[in-house]
């Protein structure tokens, strides 16, 4: 997995409630056998007429933002386990997403792939929007040894909350099936006992 | 020390737990399907692992599958590639597969409570969200992403922090017209699609203990649409009936060990839950949603809430559901025609849920403008709709009874809702684009939807159960 220690990134606004795994990857683009390919069809509703031209209004399409992290409204990622949705988002080159609420299993996928879920009160989330408001290019400074996420311009600053164990399988470039293979002789010892 | 029905489960299956990390929890059986498997056996390969424990994995093939002629070759390249693989892969690694043309083939939580394999007291997990279905026999049961697909394939165990526990409580009873489906419905539009977060849900009171066990798989299936990780229900005399002489289901001394060990899988009277809700069955409506995830829903009499009645940061969101809609605020649904319905899904397309639609339309018709589609969770479902003559029924009515399938609930396979359209379903998601590009979709029950299929329009089915 991709070690995550520090970004300082632009970000893309995504200012909308409950998006859902359904539109960060429809399902009918589930249908690859690999991890790959998924960024261009992120937001493929959103981003695309049904023509595939463009949508011109739509955050994705628009030059005026880029970066590598995503913010959204709350309850971001609820609908399907599919971690499709995480490959999704880190094929299109975000490697943070920031949201006031997540759901479960999202927040789970991304960070088994070393994209990073930061939640955010309520208020530091529109304290972002207000900053990339008045300067598209505004930046957040994240840095995950400290938890701590500051938005460049005005130096406000939010500390995140990360499982003391995930954060190091994320520093140190680990995932979960490295450290349970390693624990393979307990499994078999448990199914004996039972 | 008392504990939780979920505490009890959950401690029963730890492989190691350890300070700063998570639980090490074993999982009884894995159920898998083609959309999110492949890559997790790719996994293995690079890794140079095997399936640790194949006899505890489960495969069908389900979200891709056509519903009509089933056994010709998959019309659509890609579809056909990931079921194609799914069956390569089950041969690699030794993993059972009920595929298309198996007698067993079904919607992957439609077949494990069937067959025997969903039993109380269980940890069950399987890459797709509505795993938590098989809660309601009594099991820890959840949905899971890939990487952890993966994990289980090389360990039949996965890292799990322990979840909080919520008692939902139902009591009281049902009014006519009013179902399982009306109940979880209900539920989510009182304590919004993030409401459940974080927890494992578990279901109580008298409205839920009277419910049959395909009712309360019902009730279970939905417990991702508020964002709980999982929902269960104690298992009772009900649970037991239902499993006795299935398939895989333990049989001589063995049914007699299990059952005295699933008659002490109950929460006890004293123990905590982190969070408790109460509601009344009277309360309950024949719901419906308007919107565009399954917390924006309403009794059907209802009108739905304006715009400027939700929070300040939510009205943009809001406004954009009910423009994707084509749904104005305060507007009443009774009377709106549609186009579709579609009966079927995890959520409902068990022979009760066919059973109480025939026993609806029968003598009925569909009304011209709709197209009806009954696609029943499994070939075991759709042999004994037929052979109890349901078939018949449906056809009279000018319903399509299909193959089994995940069908029209994702727009995987080739039964698509068109842009614009308006299908009301039995399904579990409405969510933008769900049921095929710009399609809308409205959540109801399968008694709601048949009422709909009849008259052609969105219709309160107590109206037309008094007047029969």
């Amino acid at each position: 997995m991709k070690k995550f220690e520090k970004l300082t990134s632009a970000i893309v606004p995504l200012n909308i409630e409950n998006i859902d795994t359904d539109q960060i990857i429809p399902a009918r683009f589930l249908k690859a056998t690999t991890r790959e390919g998924f960024g261009e069809n992120l937001f493929r509703d959103w981003r695309y007429n049904g023509d595939h031209t463009l949508k011109p209004d739509f955050v994705l399409n628009d030059p005026a933002y880029s970066g590598q992290i995503l913010v959204a409204g709350k309850n971001f990622g609820c609908g399907s386990s599919r971690e499709h949705a995480a490959w999704a988002i880190q094929d299109a080159g975000f490697d943070v997403v920031i949201s006031s609420f997540f759901a479960d299993i999202f927040k789970g996928n991304a960070l088994n792939n070393g994209l990073l879920p930061i939640q955010v009160s309520e208020d530091f989330l529109s304290a972002i929007y207000t900053a990339v408001g008045k300067n598209h290019k505004a930046q957040l400074d994240v840095d995950l040894e400290k938890q701590t996420v500051t938005i460049v311009d005005s130096g406000e600053k939010a500390d995140f909350e990360i499982n003391a164990y995930k954060k190091s399988c994320l520093i140190n470039g680990y995932d979960d099936i490295d450290f349970i293979l390693n624990q393979k002789h307990l499994i078999a010892a448990f199914e004996q006992a039972k | 020390m008392s504990k939780t029905l979920v505490e009890k489960i959950w401690d029963a299956h730890v492989v190691k737990s350890e300070t700063g990390f998570p639980d090490i929890l074993y999982i009884d059986t894995h159920l898998i399907h083609e959309v999110t498997s492949p890559q997790a056996f790719d996994g293995l390969r690079k890794r140079g692992l095997p399936v640790f424990r194949p006899q505890q994995t489960v495969a069908t093939a389900d979200h891709n599958v056509p519903t009509i002629d089933q056994l010709l070759p998959i019309k659509e390249e890609l579809s056909r590639y990931q079921v194609d693989m799914l069956t390569k892969n089950c041969a690699e690694f030794g993993i059972e597969l009920y595929g298309l043309g198996h007698p067993f083939q079904g919607i992957v939580h439609v077949i494990g409570p069937e067959l025997g394999i969903t039993l109380p007291g269980k940890t069950m997990v399987c890459g797709d969200s509505h795993t938590s279905t098989h809660g309601a026999f009594g099991a820890i049961a959840f949905g899971i992403g890939t990487s952890q697909v993966e994990q289980v394939f090389a360990t039949q165990c996965l890292l799990q922090q322990k979840p909080k526990t919520m008692k939902i409580e139902v009591n009281g009873t049902l009014g006519k017209g009013v179902s399982a489906k009306d109940i979880i419905l209900y539920i989510i539009s009182k304590i919004s699609a993030a409401g459940g977060t974080g927890y494992f849900i578990e279901y109580a009171g008298s409205a839920i203990e009277a419910l049959s066990m395909e009712a309360r798989m019902t009730i279970c299936n939905m417990s991702i649409e508020m964002g709980a990780r999982g929902g269960l229900i104690a298992p009772d005399q009900i649970t037991f009936d239902y499993i006795k002489g299935r398939e895989f289901a333990p049989a001589g001394a063995e049914w007699d060990k299990s059952l005295a060990y699933w008659k002490t899988l109950y929460s006890d009277a004293d123990a905590e839950f982190d969070s408790v809700l109460t509601f009344k069955a009277e309360d309950i409506a024949p719901m419906i949603t308007y919107g565009t995830n399954p917390g924006m829903g309403m009794g059907i009499q209802e009108n739905i809430p304006s715009t400027n009645s939700q929070p300040d940061k939510e009205q943009l969101s809001y406004q954009k559901a009910l423009d994707y809609m084509g749904f104005e605020d305060d507007s009443s649904l009774i009377g709106k025609p549609v186009d579709y319905v579609f009966i079927g899904s995890c959520t409902n397309s068990r022979i009760e849920d066919l059973r109480e639609v025939a026993e609806f339309v029968k003598g009925k018709q569909k009304a011209e403008n709709v197209t009806v589609w009954i696609v029943p969770g499994s070939k075991q479902v759709e042999q004994q709709a037929k052979n109890e003559g349901l078939d018949r029924i449906f056809e009279q009515a000018g319903f399509q009874l299909r193959e089994p399938g995940c069908s029209a609930c994702l727009g995987m396979n080739e039964d698509k809702i068109p842009a614009g359209k308006y299908c009301v379903s039995t399904s579990n998601r409405n969510f933008e684009g769900r049921q095929g590009p710009d399609a809308r979709t409205l959540l109801v029950s399968p008694l709601t939807a048949a009422a709909a299929a009849v008259t052609g329009k969105i219709t309160d089915v107590r109206e037309m159960l008094t007047k029969a």
